[in-house]
């Protein structure tokens, strides 16, 4: 263990005092203790960065199972502590903004922080793995952490809702992953990505590859909201913000990024990596770009501008992940595709974290999160509305801020896809770019309707359900005001990032593409010239405000009336339809008949029994050393067997258990003829209690009627039970033979030798119940007695008023 | 002998669990001691019938039939005797709060 393990299990430790100290400093809001462990988390991650931006990567062993590879290794590289300065920098301030915005009087805070806390630690753990089985591990607790924290607000039927629609779709998506992990496993023969990605070359040629690299992108794309399976991060709004700013906005469905991003090196360079990520990618932005304009819920809109934008980082690192495909050459085409996402990925943190907590902010003050309702705002919570402006704009992609700047490299990027030549791209290729700008127009769209909505127009306080609206107290402002000073101080100093963080990922993304020593050209401009790009985005802005002062037109028509994703509708009847099929599937096969049951089981029986049987050739017959029959026995068992046989035709209840008797004493006589005479006296004993059981039984059960059974049952019966027999019979000489042909020395052997000697008895058979299993003996007087107490309570239990006997 | 006692288990097998698929009680409960008989007899015929004296070392045989079976059917019996008493007891029980025998209309609820 070294520090870096602790640093990922730290916050699991801290999850366990938590509720401790909430509950004995109540006077202290429990947060203020959380606050600190991300806060020094991150500064010790902060002190990682001139390591890895010397292109070192970090790698400490701890061995948990080695010898199924499973080990517990931490790995610090590039992309790794990004993803670890976000977990933990937006956690703290996180963590700050919730002292403000959960009250300690009225919220369970204990639950609050217990829950984000093993989210933060797991996704720590996420991040910083080596090893894909502990990622999978990790990855599970953040969805169940993350489902906790939706339904934090327990009672809400959507809160439940919302918890369960992400727990299904992101569970589903983890299981197909830890399949896809599995199939690595087969390929390469090792769960550590370091070296699967220099096993690159093989996965590449295996048959494998696409099932594996399919399976592991569908737990990508579920965690990351891809389409179609971006259904659930709207609902998990209802989370309480902190929640929805941390997770479902800065680190959480980033999760299925960073994944992408650290199997690029693996998977990279083959064309269907390429096109379903880039495809994946594309529709999720424009998807999510469209549905959020639609949306009232000012939550809501930034639910559905984070699906859009994951998908635009998504679309990034497919393009850029055509690099591996030129193993050498110019690799400042594409790499500007990973150099947007990485920097899209920052600043997409850092806009949308601040715009989520100013949206809490509204909400807090104003009761209400529907833009019909709110309006003018921006002269009573002037600082609230800043923050907004300054989020929204660079969502928008507006100078000076950092969303600009990725903008455009996000637009540069998809149009050096058409200049590739590679993967059919001459024929489609001039559709990603047209996909990617009309997306940026909507994307400019939603941000102008939910800055105007709230922020301007007429303050109508009689539609809210408060008294008063002011400013949010300064402590809940401080983290967003931090988020947006830095979206300012990204935008106008890019290069703080290029060489500390972003090159030191995008060399991590691409392992193998530039030789020692060598690093990625990062140069961030605002101005490139009368370019492509600059024209795009002329464009986004103009119809952009074209469409915004057309709204009124637009206002009432279908498209904006209507707020619902189809894909919700699926997923629900989806639902429904897992449920009462389930149910009637349950019905089918639990009946309560006791015919039924064994009509199951016994097919199942005789099915499994005679498929082994059939499968290695048995019974073995042939050379049956069997014992001859002696002439008695003949008499006895013809006896016996014809007394069972009448047992079914009986219909008279005296007859049946006289019937039944005759076979046992007859089972008695045949323990006799085995030489089993402990066997024949216990066999005597216990017939004649239980004929004298029956008798007594009989005297209170109703006679027998004469059952008639419809003739298709009758024969349904009369197969299972031939059949059974038939195998049954089959089993015991397969037995018989397989214990002859075997040849081992029989246990019994022992007995045998040792009764006289180590327990001084002669009978073998009593010695063996009474000495050597004892024990066994002991218990299955238990098993008497609990029957003895169980059949006395039977028969003197009574119920109020019930029967006599 | 062992062939014909495989053969006679399975019938004792069939009858058992034809009583067994009937809708009376008392045939279901006749059924599990006939399941009982069967089950006795086949872990005896499986370590082979008739090979040496009974095993109790004063007969000083030179060989002995294998011990463990019966051991084993021994605890058998007498647990499936306690199971035989306490399916009786049970039936007994159901008839006088039920009034009725007949498993079909024992089955309960539809919707459990």
């Amino acid at each position: 263990m070294t520090l870096l393990h602790w640093a990922v299990l730290s916050p699991f430790i801290a999850a366990i005092l938590i509720p401790f100290l909430y509950k004995y400093l109540k006077r202290i809001h429990t947060g203020w203790f959380v606050f600190i462990l991300p806060l020094v988390l991150f500064i010790y991650f902060l002190s990682f960065i001139p390591r890895t931006s010397s292109g070192e990567a970090i790698l400490n062993n701890l061995d948990w199972v080695p010898s199924l590879g499973i080990n517990f290794n931490v790995y610090v590289d590039g992309l790794s502590l990004l993803f670890a300065l976000l977990i933990t920098g937006i956690g703290a301030l996180v963590v700050l903004y919730s002292i403000y915005y959960l009250s300690k009087r009225k919220e369970k805070l204990n639950n609050f922080y217990v829950y984000l806390l093993m989210f933060m630690g797991a996704m720590l753990g996420v991040v910083l793995s080596d090893n894909l089985i502990v990622i999978y591990v990790f990855w599970e607790v953040t969805s169940i952490a993350s489902s906790l924290l939706i339904s934090y607000w327990y009672t809400r039927e959507k809160s439940i809702y919302g918890a369960q629609k992400s727990m299904y779709i992101t569970v589903f998506g983890g299981l197909s992953m830890l399949a896809g992990f599995s199939l690595l496993y087969i390929i390469a023969g090792t769960f550590s990505i370091r070296e699967l990605v220099a096993n690159a070359d093989i996965i590449m040629a295996s048959s494998l590859f696409i099932p594996a690299m399919i399976l592991v992108l569908l737990g990508a794309f579920t965690k990351s909201a891809q389409f179609p399976f971006h259904i659930w991060l709207p609902d998990a709004m209802e989370a309480p913000t902190p929640v929805s700013a941390y997770l479902h906005s800065a680190t959480m469905v980033k999760a299925g990024i960073y994944l992408v991003a650290r199997l690029t090196g693996v998977f990279g360079g083959a064309p269907e990596w390429f096109w379903i990520i880039t495809a994946a990618g594309l529709i999720t932005l424009i998807w999510g770009s469209i549905s959020a304009v639609r949306q009232k819920d000012l939550k809501g809109i930034l639910a559905y501008s984070t699906v859009s934008q994951l998908g635009l980082i998504m679309s990034l690192l497919g393009a850029g992940s055509a690099a591996f495909y030129f193993q050498d050459g110019d690799s400042a085409l594409y790499m500007t595709a990973i150099l947007a996402a990485v920097f899209h990925l920052i600043n997409h943190a850092t806009f949308k974290g601040s715009l989520f907590m100013a949206v809490g902010i509204v909400d807090h003050e104003t009761g209400t999160r529907d833009i019909r309702k709110l309006g003018g705002l921006m002269t009573i919570m002037p600082v609230t509305a800043t923050i907004s402006l300054i989020g929204l704009a660079s969502m928008a992609g507006l100078p000076p801020f950092n969303g600009f700047l990725s903008k455009e490299l996000f637009l540069t990027g998809m149009l050096n896809v058409t200049e590739y030549g590679i993967f059919n791209l001459e024929a489609f290729g001039f559709i990603i770019p047209i996909i990617a700008f009309i997306a940026s127009v909507f994307t400019f769209l939603y941000c102008i309707l939910m800055f105007s909505k709230t922020f301007m127009g007429k303050f109508d306080i009689s539609k809210l359900k408060v008294k008063h609206v002011h400013e949010a107290p300064a402590g809940m402002l401080i983290s967003p005001v931090i988020l947006a000073v830095l979206v300012i101080v990204f935008g106008l100093f890019p290069n703080l990032l290029a060489y500390s963080i972003i090159e030191p990922a995008m060399a991590a993304i691409a392992p193998g593409i530039l030789s020692p020593g060598e690093f990625f050209d990062v140069h961030i401009t605002h101005w490139h010239g009368f370019s492509a790009e600059l024209f795009m985005t002329i464009g986004i802005i103009v119809l952009g405000v074209l469409l915004f002062m057309t709204f009124k037109k637009w206002e009432n028509t279908a498209f904006y009336r209507g707020e619902k994703d189809l894909f919700n509708a699926a997923y629900d009847y989806g639902y429904d339809g897992l449920i009462k099929g389930s149910q009637g599937l349950t019905r089918i096969q639990m009946t309560g008949r006791l015919r039924d049951y064994f009509i199951y089981m016994c097919t199942f029986i005789i099915l499994i029994m005679g498929y082994t049987m059939y499968r290695y050739n048995l019974p073995l017959i042939q050379n049956l050393d069997l014992s001859p029959i002696p002439i008695y026995t003949w008499l006895v068992i013809s006896v016996f067997v014809g007394s069972i046989l009448t047992i079914p035709f009986l219909n008279n209840r005296i007859a049946i258990i006289i019937t039944t008797g005759v076979s046992g004493f007859l089972v008695a006589l045949l323990f006799v003829l085995f030489r089993a005479p402990d066997l024949a006296l216990t066999q005597l004993l216990i017939e004649t209690v239980s004929v004298v059981l029956f008798m007594l039984v009989f005297y209170h059960l109703p006679k027998l009627k004469k059952v008639k059974t419809p003739p298709r049952m009758k024969t349904i019966k009369l197969v299972i039970s031939i059949g059974f027999g038939l195998m049954i019979t089959l089993g015991s000489l397969s037995a018989f033979s397989m214990g002859q042909e075997a040849n081992y020395e029989s246990i019994s052997e022992y007995y045998t030798e040792n009764s006289k000697e180590k327990a001084g008895g002669y009978n073998i058979v009593n010695v063996i119940l009474v000495d050597f299993r004892g024990l066994d003996t002991m218990l299955e007087v238990l098993v008497v007695s609990l029957a003895v107490l169980t059949v006395v309570s039977l028969i003197r239990l009574r119920f109020k008023g019930g029967e006599d006997v | 002998m062992e062939l014909l006692m495989s053969i006679v288990i399975g019938i004792i097998f069939s009858v058992s669990i034809y009583l067994f698929m009937s809708k009376n009680l008392l045939r279901v409960a006749v059924a599990t001691l006939l399941l009982s008989h069967g089950v006795h007899l086949l872990l005896v015929t499986m370590s082979g019938l008739q090979r040496g004296a009974s095993p109790i070392l004063s007969f000083d045989a030179e060989a002995y039939t294998d011990p463990l079976p019966h051991a084993l059917v021994l605890t058998a019996i007498v647990i499936s005797f306690a199971v035989t008493a306490l399916l009786l007891v049970m039936s007994y029980r159901t008839y006088k709060v039920h009034k009725t025998d007949d498993l079909e209309k024992l089955r309960g609820s539809a919707d459990e």
